[in-house]
């Protein structure tokens, strides 16, 4: 697998920076990959457009940042407007359904969307909306295995509530699972 | 020795270099950390903050860097390993401490979490600004040893390496991070404690009648005692005989700034630690340090993709300097190119060494973010012109 | 001179605080009439009789003519930088609970340049004693006004008469926490040596401040005569109020002096907290240092 660059973006609260350290972690704890998070800090990073920088690689990692993202994961409509330019020709761009509308969306990029909120809220916990993307993510790319997924968000999430977001993380990758059969020739990164 | 497992969390973690930084002190036998708040170096207090009331260690957060930089050298002679934590703006009020511990030969390490400066500059991105600060920034003349870490991994395994250092040198050693690796979170596997090798000072145990606190064998390290021993000691940051008594006579003055300097001098062979990648038969070499190393990379492998020969020598020890090995390679390369976070510091050492053997080529950057591999690139090319 | 005066200096007998001193340091660097060494003896003599182990004794100096005063006790002693000789012997104590650590040092350095250290020692009721000397002068550099120098005293800095208010010290450490505050001066031996002793022996931050002639700089600039003139004065102007509310204990240039112990109360200190806190928080999974354990299992 050469260098992946992976973005995620949305709003604070929705546990994006989380999301973004499961996958980091599924890549270089459980799957023997090298992986690199970089943190957004400062007053910028505390406003409504927050995200994770992650670099996914067989590779060592020798330049921290990303440069062009070949994957995004986004969230909310300001991530959208705010990151998506920046997106590789070809990339991938996973979106919010009910948060993200794509208008003028390059004809390059694969896009898929799913409406993690509502399928959050099915499962009793809004808050789980970034576990339902994770599981997305991971069925719709070949970033990390779904093992490897599964035991980050095992060690990562609070203590009591591995049930709900391993649920959470199931209905999402079913749902990406689903989308791929019908476009197979959308994949992979 | 080995580390005391109470304080090692072996296995692999996911981490930023704060967090590895914090880890690696606690593996290293570090139980007292003194600080003060401030990005982007917070991360490791608080780490430690978290970890201490499990392991035997105190935490305090002082009401000030220049507090902080000194309660650490309180707790040193009360006999323990210490550490205190801050970046540029605290590194600069902590200046008259390093040249405390230099001139009281108080082993404890200072960990600067670099940021852009100068003043507050840019609080929350990277620099390496600091590196000369780090060698020169008390008054008088003494010597340091400053450590870069590249990774979360690193300032696991050079924070220990700091500690040892610091305690068989009996000299304050300089972490100095930045903010990218400080903040960047990677993989970061934690030994178990059989497998992590911990130095501790050198202690007299002799008849306390003769004990003289400054005297050394030909290593020129005292050994020492702690308060409370019973040894009476006497510590001043004034020039001082080997009793440790103030002697306000130039012959002192010479005697003890003389053996400061030496005592790191003779042994710098065993301090310096570089990785060298490709350098036999290099056109160009690439010195890199901390971050600023792995930028390199991209920009060293263009390069060779258009046929160049580069190398590339990565300090790890930047203080003391590496003169041998730079000022060897300069008499069989074309160049050296420097990139550095900074308008140009560590390449006036390489310029001192290479004596004008070769092409000397520096790539500034004012910090906020690191290097564009296209700019070393592009300084690697230019060197060669003319050469 | 006749052959007999030889003799008679052999035949004096040793002092009996010479073995509380580094004798092989003597002579001294202070000066004729200065009150530092008179403080140095009322030290040793609360020392002697407070059953501490002189082992287990640190004293903790910063800079200036009283930061000399670490140098010369032939105890664990430690001359560190201007002004901070708090958190050193901060960082001291913590490592090493069980020493007694002292910090002696002057009016500038402790609440000048180590203003903050000072108050903020106190508030955390950090174990220490504080002796501090109050000449209202730096000494050492020449006799600059200090945070201590009284309106209309004259200093080298203030050529024309000072302006500034002055601290009150006593009023400053028992606002910011201190559990043992008094003031003496120099003259005022026996109640100096007893309050020193009742210092050392209270847990948390004890402070004793003295006021204490320095005739070189401070008394002969503002012709005030030699140090002998100044502790006339201090004995026919102090007067003893135990107890004496703080507020009003202010200096004032050669005006009435209060003296006394103002404040003696229990709050836990900074380690009894900490240990106290995380005790109740974690139970048997707080991990306290070996030397904080023995500590507290000697206490209990």
């Amino acid at each position: 697998m050469p260098r992946n660059e992976i973005k995620i973006g949305g709003f604070g609260g929705q546990g994006v920076i989380l999301s973004g350290y499961i996958l980091g972690r599924a890549a270089s704890i459980y799957d023997s990959k090298y992986a690199t998070m970089i943190q957004a800090f400062g007053p910028e990073a505390r406003g409504s457009a927050c995200s994770a920088q992650l670099i996914i690689s067989d590779e060592p990692i020798s330049y921290p940042y990303i440069v062009a993202p070949n994957v995004m994961v986004l969230m909310s409509q300001e991530a959208y407007s705010k990151f998506t330019p920046e997106l590789a020709p070809g990339g991938i761009l996973l979106t919010e359904e009910d948060l993200v509308v794509t208008h003028n969306l390059r004809a390059d990029v694969r896009h898929f969307s799913i409406p993690a909120t509502r399928i959050a809220e099915e499962l009793g916990k809004r808050l789980v909306l970034n576990i339902v993307m994770l599981g997305f993510a991971t069925a719709l790319t070949n970033l990390v295995g779904r093992d490897a997924a599964r035991n980050a968000v095992k060690v990562s999430v609070p203590k009591g509530t591995e049930e709900l977001n391993f649920a959470a993380f199931e209905k999402g990758y079913e749902y990406g699972l689903q989308l791929l059969k019908k476009e197979p020739e959308k994949i992979l990164a | 020795m080995h580390a005391d497992p109470i304080g090692v969390l072996t296995g692999a973690h996911f981490i930023d270099g704060d967090h590895a930084c914090s880890e690696g002190a606690i593996a290293a036998g570090c139980r007292f950390v003194a600080g003060y708040p401030i990005t982007p170096s917070t991360e490791v207090v608080e780490r430690i903050a978290e970890r201490f009331p499990f392991v035997g260690g105190v935490f305090i957060q002082m009401e000030d860097e220049i507090a902080s930089s000194i309660a650490i050298q309180g707790a040193v002679w009360g006999g323990k390993k210490a550490m205190t934590v801050t970046s540029g703006p605290g590194f600069s009020l902590m200046m008259e401490h390093i040249g405390l511990a230099a001139m009281t030969e108080t082993p404890c390490v200072f960990v600067d979490v670099q940021r852009a400066g100068p003043s507050t500059g840019l609080p929350t991105m990277p620099a390496q600004g600091d590196m000369m600060q780090a060698r020169w920034g008390s008054h008088g003349d003494y010597q340091i040893i400053a450590i870069v870490p590249n990774s979360p991994q690193e300032c696991f395994d050079l924070t220990v390496h700091a500690f040892n250092l610091s305690e068989r040198y009996r000299v304050p050693v300089m972490m100095m991070m930045d903010e990218c690796v400080g903040h960047m979170i990677e993989r970061v596997v934690i030994p178990s404690a059989d497998k992590i090798e911990v130095h501790n000072r050198k202690v007299y145990d002799g008849p306390k009648e003769s004990y003289r606190a400054f005297e050394t064998g030909r290593d020129l390290i005292p050994s020492m005692v702690k308060a409370g021993d019973g040894y009476r000691i006497h510590v001043t940051g004034l020039t001082h005989d080997e009793k440790g008594y103030p002697d306000m006579s130039v012959s002192a003055q010479g005697k003890l700034v003389q053996r400061l300097m030496d005592k790191i001098r003779i042994h710098a062979d065993d301090i310096v630690m570089y990785k060298e990648e490709d350098v036999e038969g290099a056109d160009v070499v690439v010195v890199s340090f901390g971050i600023t190393s792995r930028t390199a990379i991209p920009a060293i492998e263009q390069a060779r993709a258009k046929g160049l020969k580069v190398g590339h020598l990565r300090l790890v020890v930047v203080w003391p300097f590496p003169e041998k090995r730079i000022r060897e390679l300069a008499g069989k390369v074309k160049s050296i190119v420097v990139p550095e976070l900074n308008m140009g510091q560590i390449v006036y050492e390489v310029e001192r060494c290479a004596a004008g053997k070769c092409n000397v080529v520096s790539v500034p950057h004012a910090g906020g973010t690191v290097h564009q591999p296209k700019d070393i690139l592009a300084a690697i090319e230019k060197s060669l012109r003319g050469t | 001179m006749p052959e007999e005066l030889y003799d008679i200096e052999t035949t004096i007998p040793s002092n009996p605080i010479e073995e509380f001193l580094r004798m092989d340091r003597m002579p001294h660097i202070w000066c004729p009439g200065c009150g530092i060494g008179t403080t140095v003896n009322c030290f040793v003599r609360a020392l002697q009789t407070s059953g501490l182990d002189l082992d287990k004794v640190a004293v903790v100096s910063g800079i200036g003519c009283t930061g000399r005063v670490a140098g010369y006790m032939n105890l664990d002693s430690f001359h560190t930088t201007h002004g901070r000789a708090i958190p050193f012997a901060t960082g001291l104590k913590l490592a090493n609970p069980g020493l007694k650590v002292v910090v002696y040092s002057g009016d500038g350095d402790l609440t000048a340049i180590g203003g903050n250290h000072f108050i903020h020692a106190a508030r955390r009721n950090m174990d220490l004693t504080v002796i501090l000397i109050n000449n209202m002068i730096y000494g050492m550099t020449g006799g600059q006004a200090a945070p201590t120098t009284p309106v209309g005293a004259t200093a080298s800095t203030t050529p024309h008469g000072n302006f500034e208010e002055t601290f009150n010290l006593p009023f400053l450490a028992e606002s910011c926490g201190a559990v043992y505050v008094a003031r003496w001066t120099a003259h005022h031996v026996r109640h100096l040596t007893k309050s020193i002793k009742e210092a050392l022996a209270k847990k948390g931050f004890s402070f004793v401040e003295i006021l204490a002639p320095c005739p070189t700089l401070y008394s002969r600039r503002n012709k005030l005569g030699d140090g002998l003139d100044q502790m006339e004065f201090y004995r026919d102007n102090s007067e003893i109020k135990n107890g004496a509310d703080t507020k009003s204990v202010t200096l004032d240039f050669q005006g009435k002096i209060t003296v006394g112990k103002f404040v003696d109360k229990e709050r836990p200190t900074y380690i009894e907290a900490m240990n106290q806190h995380y005790q109740k928080k974690f139970g048997d999974r707080y991990v306290p240092s070996d030397e904080i354990r023995k500590l507290s299992h000697a206490q209990e």
